[in-house]
């Protein structure tokens, strides 16, 4: 398993240990009173990616474009450990949510805006280490890639794919041969991991531009 | 470069210009805007510009989210009475359809029922001899029994068109207002809403007002002095009303009409979900009701 990020540890909340950031409560997650709160890997790709041991080259500090950041669970602790956090989301719904999250911390910027339309956000995000991308739509692997100018040349692509929103009736595995093989014209992809057991047909991808 | 940036020519003050920007502008590609903005002088330092840029980027997600979700809780006005004008047009064509029906046909019913059965004939078949094996139920077989089959089909289509409404409201409607559609059901809510002409206006109403909502013709009478005050209005649909004796009806629609104000207000301002607001009315709606068995005494 690799070194956890700087400001990800695995801590004892409550009467369970496991991830954890530090910083104000989002969601009625479990906290303890040094102000770390659990990071439940079942609620987040991102944190399932992190507990099964996935290279995720993550330090801690960088700068991060987020794409698909619905209601803010995710991307709160992302703005935990990281630094400059751009939360992107087109759903008006949960983007109350991501509000009252970003209202709660000093570098996390909230966009109500189509991740499949890069231009209507570049004149706001600057270029990031790393990009976070869960989005449930079809098309996922083009969306990381009509995203790859925001990256850095050394940067990472944190990808998860969910299989049934490409083909509810594929199976998984082909669906992620499909999303992987539209990637690798623009990513060379480092490593890839099923989910399971805190997602079921997900697939978490680290990737980085070619 | 710099042109494309959100802060480009903002008068550093003005934050719904900033906003705007934010929610309007574009870029073909992007660019270390903390620096470039720091360079233009525009920022004194990173720090001060990633505090405007938060104050821009929450100014503009909370406009750009108002005015979406205010946008879908005007189609769901629509979409309820679309609903209504579906049903009871089925309905009053599908009279019509069982009156003419049973004029032609051995075995009459009634309503968008028999409407369906009648559209389940083929109308191809005319001047096919009636069958036994049909159950003895005569087969079209002039203008007049097409002209009646076609009738009823577009009684079909309409309650069907009616259940399509009815499930986009169903699924629209608790992302509207997620707390409101939980406590009345779905398609209550959606009614509240259409009623009161939005989320902003029902949820600016006193519950008093919700309470006898759908209810405006007993009310104005009342309030003309020819009849008592009207006890609930749509919100009569609801289980809690439904479900107690008439004698207490007017409390539990006072105690649902208050907590469904609630609701509203906590869709419309906060968003959050609130199911402790469901517990409340639980137990208030069940002490009400208790009093049923008490023999009439007060909870």
């Amino acid at each position: 398993m690799s070194d956890l990020p700087e400001g990800i540890e695995q801590r004892s909340i409550g009467d369970e240990t496991g991830l954890a950031t530090r910083g104000p409560p989002a969601y009625g997650e479990p906290t303890d009173d040094t102000g770390w709160r659990r990071w439940n890997p079942r609620r987040s790709k991102l944190g399932a990616m992190i507990q099964s041991g996935m290279d995720t080259g993550l330090t801690g500090g960088e700068t991060v474009l987020y794409l698909g950041a619905a209601a803010g669970t995710t991307v709160s602790h992302v703005a935990d450990f990281a630094g400059p956090t751009y939360a992107v989301e087109f759903a008006a719904r949960p983007v109350r949510d991501l509000l009252d999250v970003a209202e709660d911390r000093q570098r996390l910027f909230p966009l109500l805006k189509d991740a499949r339309k890069p231009e209507t956000y570049a004149h706001v995000v600057e270029p990031v280490d790393v990009i976070i991308q869960d989005v449930a739509t079809r098309g996922q692997a083009e969306v990381a890639l009509t995203n790859r100018g925001f990256l850095h040349e050394d940067g990472r692509l944190l990808l998860a794919v969910k299989a049934r929103s490409e083909d509810v009736t594929a199976d998984p595995e082909t669906v992620f041969d499909e999303v992987v093989g539209t990637l690798e014209s623009e990513y060379e992809v480092l490593e890839r991991q099923r989910l399971e057991p805190y997602h079921a047909d997900h697939l978490g991808v680290v990737a980085r531009p070619r | 470069m710099t042109d494309d940036a959100w802060f480009a020519d903002l008068d550093p003050g003005d934050r719904a210009a900033a906003a705007d920007r934010i929610r309007e502008g574009s870029a073909e590609s992007p660019a270390d805007w903390p620096a470039l903005a720091v360079e233009a002088g525009v920022s004194a330092d990173e720090a001060e510009y990633y505090d405007r840029l938060r104050g821009a980027t929450l100014a503009a997600g909370r406009a750009a989210a108002s005015e979406r979700e205010g946008a879908v809780d005007q189609q769901l006005v629509h979409a309820v009475r679309a609903m209504d004008d579906c049903r009871r047009q089925a309905n009053e064509l599908a009279e019509r359809v069982a009156e003419w029906g049973g004029s032609r046909f051995e075995e009459a019913g009634t309503g968008v029922e028999y409407a369906r059965e009648l559209s389940g004939r083929d109308s191809g078949s005319v001047g096919v001899p009636a069958s036994e094996a049909s159950g003895g139920s005569s087969e079209p077989r002039s203008d007049g029994d097409r002209q009646v089959l076609a009738l009823a089909r577009q009684v079909v289509a309409l309650d069907e068109e009616a259940d399509a409404l009815a499930e986009y409201i169903e699924t629209s409607t608790p992302e509207v207002a997620p707390n409101l559609a939980a406590m009345a059901g779905p398609v209550l809510a959606a009614r509240l809403l259409s009623l009161a002409g939005g989320l902003e206006s029902l949820a600016k109403k006193p519950s008093g007002t919700v309470q006898v909502l759908g209810a405006e013709d007993a009310l104005f009478a009342h309030l003309r002095g020819d009849a008592p005050s009207p006890k609930h209005g749509v919100i009569y649909t609801h289980d809690a009303v439904r479900g107690t004796r008439s004698e207490d009806r007017g409390s539990a629609a006072r105690a649902l009409a208050g907590k469904l104000a609630i609701a509203a207000r906590v869709d419309y301002y906060g968003g959050d979900r609130r199911p402790g607001l469901q517990a409340e009315l639980d137990e208030r709606i069940a002490a009400i009701q208790a009093r049923a068995e008490g023999g009439g005494g007060d909870e």
